[in-house]
């Protein structure tokens, strides 16, 4: 074997532009393939932390009917229970809890449907990111007056700015409009429009003041954990506390999301094998070339002593000679790159605000999990020793006779 | 003890067809260790085939190839290049060295593939290189040496395997005169002092005068070996 590798090696660079050029050719679809994955994965990675760390959390409870029927009634029945329980466990970072009524916001431009959230600004803040993301103003702290905080997107579509006066009609717990003006103490810009448009905020005593409540009411708690793997065994433990409520972990409120991650995931797997088709083509065809220029010497092996296995074994072995040299290099570039954007981000100004309806940002930060590389490597490997298998049965076809024949 | 014999040998291309050539057409033949000798004969006459089906390289179309007492026209391919790897040496043409090893790993190689140990092989492929005069040459690929230097590496790597027998197709054809007095010396020296057997074609008169015994083809047939002196055609 050591004989052969030997050979291989040395035959590999007989031609070393050819030789170059096909292992360039893999590091370059292999990189080009990565990077591709890698962004898709920043991004759709992007997309979810996004949407957990403003909207989601990783957890999320509501009355079991809220989500079918959305109204005052039908908030969380057993919220200390829950709460304590949350408290004390080590697992939870932080949680929220909220009260929601949906609402119709309207100002001297138009009218549109929003959900006004009320929360406590203290436990909000641990939960979800949008007190830190305002562009203008403050985050439920300046006013005395009840005032509210709205998304750039709804400012835009009712004219509003800082301080303007924004009206909110809603129900309270007996069925009555009530229509109360708020000033807008602050505006958060996302990347999500969706929230930007419809989510807007209000201290939580307030809204139970203008409601009339006798008792503080949640209808939502979002709760934010220290790892998301354990997001479904906390789900289970607190749904065993609760009967009456709905637990749900963040790809449960948001499958689009979860969906988006595996269809990612085979999508990637999808386009890596078309890239390595191309290339096996391109293997194929060097190491061809290579088999037929070197028949006549292939048939003096043979006439010398090579038997078939070992001739075989050496088309074999120059051909994943050639995978061994450029899928480690062309993953080491890809891991470069893709650890460099990660960490410094690759940015689409030009298509920002396509991306920003989709929930995400207009810098994308490249990502790729390690297993990736081992199953491309594994995928490279492979389509290497398949594409080697051709030419070195066409080297087996060679007759020592006839190569002789043609000196 | 003969090392070659054949019995009855055809060859025949085309046969049954107007295209029909008799490349060998019944030829008998003995060759016993220790022999120098050169096969002689216009193009065409059936050198080559016959060196080509003595070596296992090609099968006859009738007749029979015993080496060292054993027929080799019933062994298969995978049989026969290990045959050939045990018991036949090569010299071509064209030198047919492989491009890529250096004249030590040239004569080497066939050693490896009989998985001789380092030791051995070392030890050998050094006394040949230097019984072919090329000890100074060793690491040097096929493309940095002349073409006689070239053959006489083909000539070590024949012995290499310690062969029952070299077979050397027109070995002097592309060499200059000085290169193919060097070769001939080379050989001969190989046969009187190891008695090494070897068996040519050739045109070159120069080969045809240092050979012991010359047999003569023509269409396929002997008609003249000098062992015997006696004309068969």
């Amino acid at each position: 074997m050591k004989t052969i590798l030997k050979v291989a090696w040395r035959n590999l660079w007989r031609n070393k532009l050819r030789t170059s050029v096909i292992i360039f050719s893999i590091i370059l679809g292999l990189w080009g393939s990565m990077f591709f994955m890698g962004m898709m994965n920043g991004m759709n990675e992007n997309r979810i932390s996004s949407a957990i760390n403003t909207y989601l959390a990783h957890i999320q409870i509501h009355h079991s009917n809220y989500l079918d029927n959305p109204i005052i009634n039908n908030n969380i029945q057993d919220v200390d229970k829950i709460a304590s329980f949350l408290r004390k466990d080590k697992r939870i970072e932080a949680f929220s809890k909220r009260s929601i009524i949906d609402a119709m916001a309207s100002t001297s431009k138009g009218s549109t449907g929003i959900k006004l959230i009320g929360v406590d600004k203290n436990s909000e803040v641990k939960v979800s990111s949008i007190p830190t993301k305002l562009s203008e103003g403050s985050y439920l702290s300046k006013y005395k007056k009840p005032s509210v905080v709205i998304g750039k997107k709804l400012a835009d579509k009712l004219g509003l700015k800082l301080k303007s006066k924004i009206k909110l009609s809603f129900q309270n717990l007996s069925g009555d409009v009530l229509s109360y003006a708020f000033r807008v103490e602050g505006i958060y810009k996302l990347n999500n429009s969706m929230i930007e448009r419809s989510n807007v905020f209000i201290k939580k005593s307030d809204l139970k003041e203008i409601l009339n409540l006798p008792q503080d009411i949640t209808h939502q708690i979002l709760i934010k954990l220290e790892d998301i793997k354990q997001s479904e065994d906390v789900k289970k433990d607190l749904q065993a506390i609760t009967s009456a409520d709905k637990v749900q972990t963040w790809d449960e409120v948001a499958p689009e999301l979860g969906y988006a991650q595996e269809t990612m995931s085979t999508f990637a797997y999808i386009f890596m094998a078309i890239i390595l088709v191309a290339l096996s083509f391109a293997i194929i065809n060097t190491m061809l070339m290579a088999v037929l220029e070197r028949q006549r010497e292939l048939g003096i092996m043979m006439a010398v002593g090579f038997n078939k296995t070992k001739l075989f074994l050496m088309i074999m072995t120059e051909t994943l000679l050639i995978a061994l040299i450029a899928a480690p290099l062309g993953l080491l570039i890809s891991f470069l790159t893709i650890h460099y954007f990660e960490q410094h981000g690759l940015q689409f100004l030009s298509v920002a605000q396509g991306m920003e309806y989709f929930g995400v940002g207009a810098t994308v930060y490249t990502k790729l999990e390690p297993q990736y590389y081992w199953v491309i490597l594994l995928m490279t490997l492979f389509t290497a020793f398949i594409s080697a298998v051709f030419p070195a049965k066409k080297a087996l076809n060679t007759k020592p006779i006839e190569a002789i024949r043609e000196i | 003890m003969n090392v070659i014999e054949t019995t009855n040998l055809k060859k025949f291309y085309n046969e049954g067809t107007e295209l029909e050539v008799r490349a060998l057409n019944d030829v008998n033949l003995s060759i016993k260790q220790g022999e120098f000798t050169a096969i002689v004969g216009p193009s065409g006459s059936g050198k080559t085939t016959l060196l080509n089906i003595i070596g296992g390289l090609d099968t006859p179309t009738y007749g029979k190839i015993f080496i060292d007492g054993k027929d080799i026209s019933k062994l298969n391919e995978n049989q026969l290049i290990d045959f050939r790897l045990h018991h036949i040496g090569f010299v071509f043409q064209a030198y047919n060295l492989i491009p890529v090893l250096s004249a030590y790993e040239n004569t080497e190689l066939i050693m490896l593939l009989q998985n001789k140990p380092e030791q051995e092989r070392r030890k050998r492929v050094i006394n040949l290189l230097k019984a072919v005069g090329l000890e100074k040459q060793i690491d040097k690929r096929p493309a940095q040496m002349s073409g006689g230097q070239q053959q006489r590496v083909a000539v070590a790597r024949a012995l290499a395997s310690k062969p029952k027998f070299i077979l050397a197709d027109e070995p002097t054809a592309n060499l200059d005169s000085k290169s193919t007095a060097q070769l001939l010396d080379i050989m001969k020296k190989l046969n009187e002092e190891e008695g090494m057997t070897f068996i040519f074609s050739t045109h070159d008169q120069r080969v045809i005068d240092r050979a012991k015994r010359v047999i003569t083809l023509d269409d396929g047939k002997i008609i003249q070996d000098t062992s015997t002196l006696k004309e068969t055609y």
